[in-house]
């Protein structure tokens, strides 16, 4: 892939954990390890939200967690995208609980959905691909 | 901070509840004194779903589906739990077949979660080539769990009365391939994790709980073993193949010669296990007799089973964490009247307040990563002197542990 010079630096990446059950979340720590090594192309999983250029959010949205994505994704720099991992995101197993308020678009923006419970790591580097296309926009049109 | 030293006031250290790679995003408090943790209390509940109230609005067959997604590392244990209960109280024979597939994915799932967690655990010490190995390693166990159930997490394998998947005499030289590939390698990951300078200088006397306390705290899993409480529901209650294959419970003086109770112990204890493993699915590969694997092809029959049922029985199941526990009342209704889940991080959770106590802060992450609760470490720390709010992020924290790893291996 080129990158254009609109996106001429590493991608980095937050996870942030709204209550999945897990799966999704070692899926993404898997996705980062030798086998895959998106590191390569200088994606890395970083410590704060405020180095980060997307934001993996994985699990259902449960009541507590709600505020903290929000507030994740507030201290966020722009341009940022979020991408959205696994299929209860939008309820999915757990539709009918009465401590979730998801999905989540309801609450941030999300800009890449990766369905799969839990996704294969390659349909995250897949999804990651996609949400540099967009972050190359966004930086294209100056926001 | 020099009115810190004089007159030695304790401040508080919230840690939380954001944390990456974590089943139950926890808030933790710490009273610090200087470097030192006085005191520990921490709030979980974050990750609430309600899937217990979901269960007893959902026949059995529905909900083993729904057992698998209470954790994604060791949701065989879970469903195998449930499934276990419900077959008692609807008087489900499970065949023969079932009772050894279930053990050997059971064996599979602590391989990948025990070397989850080593890498996890090296992570926090700072030695993100041995996290990697561990991973490396851990996806051959992937590979094959995708191979055998068709997904790599959540296999959903497990059902009422037996198993929805055949492991076929086809399939064995993989699994045989993927047993000694790991026994190829146990021998190195052994060496690199118990041999290391590092590691030693920062596991030995950390972290130490005895063996009364561990008792007294109720811990479960490889945590009481480690402090060495000879305790593994598959040894002291056998169910699936268990009872039919020859172990014991794993126990640091086994390896060591003595036990300490302290964080090294424990990753003694896990990776002991991981050898262990591999010799239980050989034993069940080698003994797997013919048959069938379900009690019943259609599943409208389970159900009505399901459904005739009346009763309560506790389903008890060896997670790689520890005891996995689920109660099951079932009164006729196709949905249960009562389902509780009692996981193994919840028992555990409590040894945090012994452990922590007088460790320093660099320690926290290994120490709370040392039981295995699927928490790889802490991403924002508030620290509120007098009134002052400095932020430590996870990587500040990780910083400090990484800090003292080389401060020690320079003294030594
Ligand atoms: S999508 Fe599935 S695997 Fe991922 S967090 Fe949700 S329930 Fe777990």
């Amino acid at each position: 892939m080129r990158l254009t010079k609109a996106f001429n630096r590493s991608l980095w990446v937050f996870h942030l954990n709204t209550g999945s059950c897990n799966g999704c979340d070692i899926e993404i720590v898997a996705t980062l390890t030798p086998r895959y090594d998106p590191e390569r192309f200088g994606i890395k999983l970083v410590g704060s939200p405020k180095h980060a250029d997307v934001l993996l959010v994985s699990g259902p949205v449960t009541r507590a967690m709600a505020d903290r994505a929000r507030r994740v994704y507030e201290q966020m720099a722009d341009p940022k995208v979020v991408m959205g991992i696994g299929s209860c995101m939008s309820g999915g197993v757990f539709y009918d609980s009465y401590n979730l308020v998801g999905p989540l678009e309801e609450h941030i923006p999300v800009d890449v959905f990766v369905p799969g419970c839990p996704p294969r790591p390659e349909a995250i580097i897949d999804g990651v691909v996609k949400a540099i296309a967009k972050l190359e926009r966004l930086e294209g049109e100056g926001k | 901070m020099s009115e810190d030293s004089k007159n030695k006031a304790t401040f508080n250290v919230p840690i939380g509840p954001v944390h990456p790679a974590l089943k139950e995003p926890i808030l933790f408090t710490f009273k610090m004194d200087g470097e030192m943790v006085e005191e520990v209390d921490f709030a979980p509940g974050k990750c609430h779903r309600g899937i217990e109230w979901m269960g007893m609005r959902r026949n059995p067959v529905q909900i083993v589906h729904l057992t698998d997604r209470i954790c994604g590392i060791c949701g065989v244990s879970h469903s195998l739990a449930f499934a276990k209960a419900v077959e008692q109280i609807a008087e489900i024979e499970v065949p023969e077949r079932a009772h050894y597939v279930r053990a050997i994915i059971a064996e599979y799932e602590r391989i990948q979660s025990h070397l989850l967690w080593a890498g996890v655990a090296a992570h926090e010490l700072g030695f993100d080539t041995l996290f990697f190995l561990a991973w490396r390693v851990r996806e051959e166990s992937m590979d094959v769990i995708e191979y055998l159930t068709g997904n790599r997490v959540n296999y959903g394998i497990i059902q009422v009365g037996g198993v929805r998947r055949d492991f076929t005499e086809d399939q064995f030289p993989r699994i045989e391939a993927s047993l000694q590939y790991y026994e190829d390698i146990a021998g190195k990951l052994l060496n690199l994790f118990l041999e290391d300078k590092t590691i030693q200088i920062r596991c030995k006397n950390c972290g130490v709980m005895s063996k009364r306390e561990a008792l007294e705290l109720c811990t479960v899993g490889p945590t009481a073993r480690a402090s060495g409480v000879a305790m593994d529901v598959r040894y002291d209650s056998p169910y699936a193949a268990y009872g039919d294959l020859d172990f014991a419970p794993v126990l640091p003086h086994q390896y060591l010669g003595l036990t300490n109770g302290d964080v090294y112990d424990r990753i003694v204890v896990r990776l002991l296990e991981v050898v262990q493993s591999i010799d239980l699915i050989r034993q069940c590969l080698a003994n797997m007799p013919p048959g069938e694997v379900l009690w019943e092809k259609k599943y409208p029959k389970i159900l009505a089973a399901c459904k005739k049922a009346t009763g309560e029985a506790v389903g008890r199941v060896e997670a790689p964490r520890g005891e996995c526990l689920h109660y099951v009342r079932m009164d006729g209704n196709p949905n249960p009247q009562t389902w509780k889940v009692k996981a193994s991080t919840y028992s555990n959770q409590m040894s945090w307040l012994k452990m922590l106590k007088g460790e320093q802060i660099a320690d926290i992450p290994i120490v709370v990563a040392s039981i295995d609760p699927c928490m790889s470490c802490t991403d924002r720390v508030a620290v509120v002197r007098h009134g002052r709010t400095d932020i430590l992020t996870k990587a500040d924290l990780h910083r400090l542990s990484v800090e003292k790893t080389r401060r020690l291996a320079q003294w030594s």
